[in-house]
């Protein structure tokens, strides 16, 4: 266990029980409304403060996490479910034409980034947290698929390879039997990386109206309405951003301490 | 190198024709009917009817599609449903502040990422390559928007150094408008510029462990000779695959950060295209988007061929 | 007089004692050889004089270079030191070259870096450089960029770099063994020329025995870290003093007990294969190009017989294996095992697969690493229609592991726990495990060390002995192939140049290519002969 890998459990796992622990209990009601008590500056009752609406912006904070985090989640999902089988075909099947066209329908959609997915998702389907999802997840499949055919393809090349295919195994069952195991360090570490800018994407698309809807809270929207205010009640919009950077930089010291802890090589180095 | 272009060239027209196939279906799928969202409720069948022929609704998607595109290839992307004017007069005012702001922030990104991605390797292990990388971890962990909120905050309601937001025009000169730009182009570019640092870094440490950069300590240059005359080269490699995909996501992260400064750009057009059911507009935006994000990919590709000649001897 | 004089140096590294109390010298225009076998040191010697060694190192005792002592030089001086009084050349040409400098920018580089010479000058000087070590301009212009350039032609830029500047001392460390055996000897030609022309030391690290005997002038025993003999090349070579010295030049010579020849009927048949590759356009409009790697082989062996084939890189060797095993269809001719296809239409044939089986060069690669050895041994039992199951199979890996070798134990561990030759022992369990008709062995001692290899090469005598065994051994080092087979086949661009009895064809070879082959392979020389 190394230092970021510890640092990074710690702040991705406040974040992760931040959200379950706001299914059964938050300091106060995250969308009850107190006018007389709006605009607060944290204090011993009101732990983060209040907005402009008087809601208690550490409940806020500890719903919006279950967005976040679930949006996130799902997208990785996506990602990884769609993108690993496609990049390991790819890989099996280097030079020919599954090959290319899966490196061009690759290339297609990374010509897309999420948001432009989301704008169209939205145009046509309203907006919502589903569709940040699907946009979310559409993004990260092509990210997937190109990490795996990139690190399965060497592995291809080795001998041990040769000596499956000499047993009679077939593409597909060398795939998940031989390659699978020996890219899996890389996808774990790849997977934490796309959770944390999935909560960065998130956040971008509740904050210009394309993510989740009220009443479902977002720490993306909450920066939205903190805007016009931000010169008067500025811990409105640094808030929800420290949320977001805490969370997002545990999940990438998270993902930095896995790829050293995983690597034989630097493992030794860093114990 | 000749095949190279032409052959990369090939491949950006397939990329726009498909990516314009696809929009253009997408947002055929749409669930209702622009002319009825316009005229509302309760409109009569008849004005409904009418209002769509105007638009040139009734005529057959794929006929529809192949007159978009065509109109596109001229600079013509059609009449807005709502506004009832040309799309491209609309489109062209905002794409003068979407694209640049998008090319300034690259700039910005790769001009400060660059050298803090060869120092952090120079140094590594060393305090100067631990700053580096601990300012890198809080950077990419910073989401855009809310470090425009605070540039804002701080630059220009504070200090007032700058305006809260707007854009001055381009008739204004040069001067001006990268001046409104600036802190747009910094709080997209800040982020940006923490990945691309660490790309640069791992790429350089990636190439030091290479046999030939051996070979040339051998001949009796200095490790500083050593990084720079045969390093850098090779790193720059993978390097200019990230900035590439840089672009798109600048461009896309330029929209939302309009929201922050007020900026005329193609954010605010697009938005309130989808809310008004405004499809034409909402295609013409992201076609433009897509097709500038292909191009610079093609650019980025030229380069490859400019850094590395074992692809210009290949097909 | 002393060139550099090399006393107690001992080197450790993050704490790990690596070299302990190495000494030697070399005089100038002195060829001494250090050899011996993998993590011996040799090439950490190397590093230390040059003052490469990875961070980390920590070094006592003294390496004089003409009154100067190395390892107190600061790096500044070591820059000026390097390339301009002590060359080196490395073991791999492929990775040695920067992929986008242009060759003779590089060669010039050395000369600018030392301030030598102007940038007009130094370009000139570079073309003499290149022609001097055979790469004419007319031939290989000084703006080709190293992939446009074989493995040879780079290790001949890579010396033209080490050259330039006319060193007191050049060390090469493992210069040839990445390359073919004709090409090899051309190399070392070179180098053995240049260090008489230029009056340079030259400290020639190589694992090769033979190599050594045919250069040096002084031959230095490494193992484990230390030196165990050295001295002059023929007074060491007749007079061995110590065990390890004896070993390790009787086992470079070992000759195999092969069991008599006890063949049958034919059981396989290679008739007229041809294999097409096509290959990239090489204009906008012009057409694929045709690669023919196969020009109608045509071969058999017999049931219980040993071939040999040999034939340096890009001969067609790796795609005549895979055509065998049936990995790969042929474009022309037929391949048969026991009268049965290897491929059928589209597709191999695995009932004739489970007949082969190989065994591959990489005792590091051809195993998953992440497997326990059970796994990696029964990974053949796919091919069969009934695998066999719990007693029977339970008795087939333990007595496969026992024929081997190894401990029945041994198939719970990992793979990493094994050295180099006990993984080549479990390749060929692994090949032998159902019993195959035909072996193939490509290129399986190549990688190992010269007393690992002897021993493995027992166990081939031995499994032969006992089971028959049927086997293609295939190998660019004709040193082993002549000791292991009955009949040999020699390949060059894709045809059977030449195929016979191994002895004959080694003693007496008609083709002029066989002839180029076994003149160009480096011979122990015979020490009794010596002795007399």
């Amino acid at each position: 266990m190394n230092r970021n890998l510890i640092i990074g459990l710690i702040l991705s796992t406040l974040a992760i029980l931040a959200a379950l622990l706001s299914f059964i209990w938050t300091p106060f009601d995250h969308v009850a409304m107190n006018i007389p008590a709006k605009l607060q500056t944290p204090n011993p009752t009101h732990w983060f403060g209040t907005d402009h609406f008087g809601r208690d912006i550490f409940s806020m904070i500890m719903v919006g996490a279950r967005t976040s985090i679930a949006v996130a989640f799902v997208a990785v999902g996506i990602g990884m479910g769609l993108g690993i089988p496609l990049g390991l075909w790819a890989a099996a099947r280097k030079g020919s034409y599954v090959d290319e066209l899966i490196m061009r329908a690759n290339d297609l959609i990374f010509a897309f980034p999420s948001l432009v997915i989301a704008i169209l998702i939205t145009a046509i389907f309203g907006a919502g947290a589903v569709n940040a999802i699907i946009a979310i997840g559409i993004f990260n499949i092509p990210v997937f698929a190109r990490v795996v055919r990139g690190a399965a393809m060497p592995i291809w090349e080795r001998e041990f390879i040769l000596a499956a295919r000499v047993a009679g195994k077939n593409a597909a069952r060398i795939s998940v039997e031989h390659i699978l195991p020996n890219v899996l360090n890389l996808l774990i570490v790849q997977a934490t990386i796309q959770f944390s800018l999935g909560i960065l994407a998130e956040a971008a698309l509740s904050y210009v109206g394309l993510g989740a809807q009220p009443p479902t809270p977002s720490w993306g929207r909450m920066l939205a309405d903190a805007q016009t205010l931000v010169s008067i009640a500025p811990h409105l919009a640094l808030i929800p951003g420290f949320a977001i950077i805490i969370t997002v930089m545990g999940l990438n010291l998270m993902g930095d301490g896995l790829r050293d802890y995983l690597n034989p090589r630097t493992r030794v180095a860093r114990t | 190198m000749i095949r190279y272009t032409l052959k990369r060239f090939l491949s950006l027209c397939i990329s726009l024709a498909v990516a314009s196939l696809l929009i253009f279906f997408v947002i055929e799928i749409a669930p209702g009917d622009p002319a009825s969202f316009m005229l509302g409720i309760n409109a009569q069948p008849d004005t409904v009817a009418a209002l769509r022929a105007e638009l040139g609704l009734d005529v057959p998607k794929f006929e529809r599609y192949l007159a978009w595109a065509q109109g596109m290839l001229t600079g013509d992307f059609g009449m807005s449903y709502t506004y009832r004017t040309p799309v491209s007069q609309m489109v062209a005012d905002r794409l003068w502040v979407s694209l640049p702001l998008a090319l300034f922030a690259l700039a910005l990104s790769t001009l400060i990422a660059l050298p803090a991605g060869i120092y952090a390797a120079a140094r590594r292990g060393k305090t100067g390559d631990v700053a580096v990388m601990s300012a890198t971890q809080l950077g990419v962990a910073i989401p855009n928007f809310w470090f425009a909120m605070m540039l804002v905050l701080i630059f220009a309601i504070k200090l007032r150094w700058f305006a809260g937001g707007g854009f001055a025009g381009w008739n204004k000169g040069l001067g001006a408008v990268i001046w409104s730009l600036t802190l747009p182009a910094i709080s997209l570019a800040l982020p940006q510029a923490a990945i691309l640092a660490r790309v640069m870094r791992s790429a350089l440490l990636d190439v030091m462990n290479e046999d030939f950069m051996r070979t040339a300590r051998a001949k009796g240059l200095t490790t500083t000779q050593t990084l720079w005359k045969h390093g850098l080269r090779n790193a720059l490699i993978p390097v200019l695959t990230i900035i590439g995909l840089q672009f798109s996501f600048l461009l896309a992260g330029g929209i939302i950060i309009e929201q922050v400064f007020y900026l005329p750009g193609l954010g605010r057009l697009v938005f309130q295209a989808i809310s008004a059911r405004d499809l034409i507009v909402v295609e013409s935006v992201v076609m433009l988007l897509v097709f500038a994000v292909i191009v610079v990919n093609f650019a980025v590709d030229l380069a490859y061929a400019a850094v590395d000649p074992r692809l210009r001897a290949r097909t | 007089m002393s060139l550099l004089n090399i006393t107690n140096l001992s080197l450790s590294i993050n704490g790990t004692k690596i070299l302990q109390d190495v000494s030697l010298s070399i005089n100038t225009g002195e060829i001494v050889a250090v050899t011996g076998e993998s993590g011996s040191g040799k090439s950490l010697t190397a590093l230390a004089t040059m003052g490469l060694l990875p961070e980390g190192s920590q070094t006592t005792g003294t390496i004089t270079f003409e009154d100067q002592n190395l390892l107190t030089t600061s790096e500044a001086d070591l820059c000026r030191i390097r390339g301009k009084y002590i060359g080196m050349v490395f073991q791999e040409p492929m990775t040695a070259l920067n992929p986008v400098q242009t060759v003779g920018a590089q060669v010039a580089e050395t000369i600018l870096i030392h301030g030598a010479m102007s940038k007009s000058d130094a370009i000139v000087h570079a073309t003499d450089v290149l022609t001097r070590v055979g790469l004419p301009q007319d031939h290989y212009s000084l703006s080709r960029y190293p992939h446009e350039l074989s493995g040879g032609q780079r290790q001949r830029v890579v010396i033209a770099m080490a050259i330039a500047l006319r060193p007191k001392l050049l060390i090469a460390d493992e210069p040839t063994t990445a390359l073919d055996v004709t090409t090899q000897a051309q190399i070392l030609d070179l180098l053995k020329d240049l260090a008489r022309d230029y009056d340079m030391g030259l400290l020639m690290i190589t694992h090769d025995l033979a190599v050594v005997a045919n250069m040096a002038d002084k031959i230095v025993v490494m193992r484990l870290g230390e030196v165990v003999e050295q001295g002059e090349t023929k007074s060491l070579l007749t007079n061995m003093q110590h065990d390890y010295t004896k070993m390790l030049f009787a086992a470079s010579g070992h000759q195999v007990n092969l069991p008599d020849l006890r063949a049958s009927d034919v059981l396989l048949n290679v008739k007229n294969v041809v294999r097409d590759y096509t290959t990239p356009r090489k204009t906008v409009f012009g057409s694929k190009g045709v690669f023919r790697a196969l020009n109608g082989i045509s071969f058999d062996i017999k049931r219980g017989e040993r071939l040999g084939l040999v034939g340096e890189s890009g001969c067609g060797k790796s795609t005549l294996t895979r055509a065998i095993m049936g990995l790969e269809g042929v474009q022309g001719g037929e391949i048969t095992l026991d009268g049965a296809p290897v491929f059928t239409g589209r597709k191999p044939n695995l009932a004739v697969r489970r007949k082969m089986q190989v065994v591959f060069q990489d005792p590091f690669g051809s195993f998953n690493p992440r497997q326990k050895v059970v796994r990696l041994i029964t990974e053949p039992f796919h091919l069969l229609e009934t695998p066999p199951t719990h007693e029977e199979r339970q008795r087939l890996i333990n007595q496969t592991l026992t024929a081997v070798g190894l401990d029945p134990s041994d198939a719970d561990k990992y793979i990493h726990q094994f050295s180099g030759g006990q993984r080549q022992r479990i390749a060929i369990a692994r090949a032998l495990i159902i019993q195959p008709d035909l072996i193939i062995f490509d290129e399986a001692v190549s990688a190992l060390d010269v007393s690992v290899r002897a021993q493995i090469l027992d166990l081939l005598a031995d499994l032969s002995a006992k089971y028959n065994l049927t086997y293609l051994f295939i190998s660019h080092d004709l040193n082993v192939v002549r000791t292991i087979t009955d009949r040999v086949l020699v390949m060059q661009h894709g045809e059977i140049v030449e195929q016979g009895e191994t002895e004959q064809v080694f003693t007496a070879p008609n083709h002029p290519y066989t002839q180029e082959l076994i003149a160009a392979a480096p011979v122990l020389p015979d020490l009794q002969q010596m002795k007399g």
